[in-house]
């Protein structure tokens, strides 16, 4: 027998979609820039190649990732993927070696049965069917797992699932349909023909000890066909669509392509890699703190790939990172939501044509009517020389004891220092770009690029981590920028500061900006450990908590907000230290009221462990005299 | 006639029924608490733009809950949203949304003009 109709819908379907994935995939490599294209032709022939391959096949079928944070969903991904995968390739060698002829079309390695049915007479063809049953038995397996998932999250460890939409449950009934529509169907044909090994044998030939098998079979058959090629067919409107999209995503990523600020081929790749895992909701404070469970990066990556309403979902998120940090895919979930929170101002946005089978690029007016300077009542800035500048940034200004702390700890170390916000200074620019106004936010950035300019100074110190980040990654600066953590780490390892043992007991809260946001997790901890006995918490380094105030979340009620920080609160307190230290003037001050316990800045700490009294203040007394020539009162 | 150098102050009077509260509706509608201010001025004196120049919150708020849009509209676009103000407010409001809303209503209002 070579062809049977029943194979037309699954043909249909696979070829549909291997058309549809080339289609695809030359439309996005056409929207790539320029500098990508060159990043992806590079990466084709280079070492990222081999990368990808075994991130491949660690990631997308052994899903290694999700294995470690939760063995029981890793489980059933892989045994659903690479189940499925080796199902496959098993399949075709099947069909190639024990077929009629070699190279033959696809359904027959995946309907090997009902065309080769006595198949398995002979040790060696039982021994291969053998294999095969126990790849099926494996992928049914996972999928036992993955409807008990579906009603019963906790079951499998999540606290929560993904809310589906009507397509995705069609696509997601077609998938289930799947294996045990096969199971069935080859267990009747087994049975009719005595064929098959521990799983399709026996249940075919206890089937057909009341069923006429070849008759009974066939409509299976039909089922099986059906269901794959309806899960085709609907795979590139629903988040199925992951399956072959993440494989792009990780020989992009591997060839150094990065998300950057625009919507573009590589966010749109990464929001069609999203499988709605839901680990990222499990992650969320929003979530399992303040009870928030719609604004997660699932939803997000969902809403985008549907045209949805982004605005509340973008916007509603302290981007502490933390689901950046679990997505098992590596989506850069921040990024993405921030390039939605430019939406208003981005000349790029993506919509669906086709019925949603593909997405067009849409160009938006550019430029709004009424830009025009927000900030022109600024004064012209002339700040005094000096070596090092320390810009405490508008949250240490509302916790002044960090400001004095760390004007003791300047002085101390005897540098040539100017406090340039002595007087209050212009807000970073941080808080306008998390709240999407870019352009406003470029304009605080070139009025205080200019007060740093002018001062000549080599290094920039700051208290607050917000400050720290934007300093960093947006000001084109000629000047080594430190937090007051680093920069404290350095005058200890410079011998600078001397600094007495506190014996003291503390923990340390690693703030979002710093840790997650800009890599800093070392240094702070290194200077407590100097002064006092640091203490260890379960959230550590990139697991660390968001206090909840972030400036990230723009629309984050103060109930909301004090609900976060005390849950934060009562986990980092739970041994009861002397103080709770962080180095964030904003996580400061939103985990003190929420504490009995004594919350600390580490500049704080530091300047209590300062060994002698600090000298004369010089530095600081000259200052001050050029403030008064500047502002002609001297 | 003759200038005194002095003269009648113009009536201050608030007319409801002209002035436009569309913008504080859409602000109360999506920001709950910014019902909730009562006007202590405790943002208007953290304010990091209000060291600079006469930007002050507490007016914003007074203006926009008279309706006296046209004046908000300009000041508005002084704020930094550092957020100071949202952190030192007695009553919770969450003050940097309130001018991120208004913001966004001027747009919209503007947007639909054009």
């Amino acid at each position: 027998m070579q062809f049977d109709p029943f194979v037309i819908p699954f043909n249909l379907g696979l070829y549909f979609i291997l058309f549809y994935a080339v289609a695809r995939s030359i439309i996005w490599f056409r929207e790539l820039s320029r500098p990508d294209k060159l990043r992806l032709q590079r990466g084709f022939f280079g070492k990222a190649f081999g990368q990808s391959l075994k991130e491949i096949f660690l990631e997308s079928l052994i899903h290694r990732k999700i294995l470690k944070t939760n063995p029981l969903l890793g489980y059933m991904h892989m045994s659903l993927a690479f189940g499925w995968f080796l199902l496959i390739l098993f399949g075709t060698i099947e069909a190639d070696v024990f077929g009629e002829k070699h190279l033959n079309p696809p359904y027959k390695a995946i309907f090997f049965k009902f065309f080769n049915p006595d198949h398995g007479k002979t040790i060696f063809e039982a021994g291969y069917s053998f294999l095969m049953d126990l790849i099926l038995a494996f992928v049914l397996s996972g999928l036992i797992l993955a409807v008990i998932k579906r009603f019963s999250s906790k079951a499998v460890g999540m606290k929560k699932t993904t809310r589906l939409r009507t397509l995705d449950k069609v696509a997601l009934t077609s998938l289930w349909l799947i294996f045990p529509s096969r199971l069935i169907a080859e267990s009747l044909t087994s049975g009719a023909y005595g064929t098959g090994s521990f799983l399709t044998g026996t249940l075919g030939s206890w089937l057909a000890s009341f069923l006429p098998g070849r008759e009974a079979a066939y409509p299976f058959w039909w089922l099986y066909s059906l269901s794959l090629g309806t899960f085709f067919l609907l795979l590139p409107l629903t988040r199925y669509l992951h399956i072959p999209t993440e494989l792009f995503l990780i020989f992009m990523r591997n060839s150094g392509i990065r998300t950057g600020d625009k919507a573009g081929t590589f966010s749109e790749v990464e929001v069609h890699s999203c499988s709605s895992c839901g680990i990222c909701i499990d992650t969320c404070q929003l979530n399992f703190s303040a009870g928030i469970n719609t604004i997660q990066s699932a939803y997000l990556m969902k809403a985008i790939r549907n045209n949805g309403e982004t605005f509340e979902i973008a916007h509603n998120c302290l981007l502490c990172g933390r689901c950046d940090q679990v997505c098992p895919v590596g989506i850069e979930l921040s990024p993405i939501r921030m390039i939605q929170r430019r939406a208003g101002d981005s000349e790029i946005k993506y919509v669906n044509s086709w019925k949603g089978y593909f997405r067009n690029k849409q160009s938006l007016p550019a430029a709004r009517p009424n830009i025009r300077s927000s900030y022109d009542f600024l004064p012209e800035s002339s700040p005094s020389k000096a070596d090092v500048l320390y810009f405490a940034g508008c949250m240490t200004h509302l916790t002044p004891s960090i400001k004095n702390a760390m004007t003791r700890i300047m002085n101390a170390s005897g540098l040539n220092w100017s406090f340039i916000d002595e007087t209050g200074g212009v807000c970073c620019g941080r808080p306008l770009m998390l709240a999407g106004q870019d352009k406003e936010a470029r304009e605080l950035i070139n009025y205080n690029s200019q007060i740093i300019w002018k001062s000549g100074a080599h290094t920039l110190v700051t208290s607050c981590p917000i400050c720290y980040k934007v300093f960093k990654e947006s000001y084109y600066l000629d000047v080594e920028v430190l937090h007051h953590s680093q920069f404290i780490k350095n005058l200890i390892d410079e011998g600078s500061l001397k600094l007495n043992f506190l014996h003291k007991r503390v923990t340390y809260h690693t703030p979002c900006e710093l840790g997650r946001g800009s890599g800093v997790y070392n240094e702070p901890k290194e200077v407590l450990r100097h002064v006092s006995n640091l203490e260890t918490t379960g959230f550590e380094d990139e697991n660390s908590l968001c206090c909840g105030g972030s400036l990230g979340n723009i629309m984050l009620s103060h109930e909301n907000k004090r609900k976060i920080a005390s849950d934060v609160a009562s986990e980092l307190t739970k041994e009861n230290p002397d103080y709770l230290v962080t180095s964030c003037p904003l996580c400061k001050k939103t985990l003190a009221p929420a504490t009995k316990s004594k919350v600390a800045d580490i500049s704080e700490i530091v300047a209590e462990a300062i060994a002698s009294p600090p000298s004369v203040k010089k530095n600081s007394v000259r200052y001050k005299k050029n403030v008064r020539e500047s502002a002609g009162i001297a | 006639m003759e200038k005194f150098g002095f003269a009648l102050s113009k009536a201050r009077v608030i007319d409801y029924d002209a002035n436009d509260r569309a913008i504080a509706d859409y602000i109360l509608e999506r920001e709950p608490s910014f019902g909730a201010c009562i006007e202590c001025g405790g943002c208007s004196a953290t304010c990091t733009t209000g060291n600079f120049t006469g930007f002050s919150l507490r007016e914003i708020h007074i203006l926009l809950k008279r309706g006296e849009n046209e004046q908000v509209r300009k000041k508005i676009r002084k704020c930094m949203l550092c957020g100071k103000c949202s952190l030192v407010c007695p009553r919770g409001v969450n003050t940097r949304n309130v001018v991120f809303l208004a913001r966004q209503a001027f747009q919209k209002e503007e947007d639909y003009a054009v």
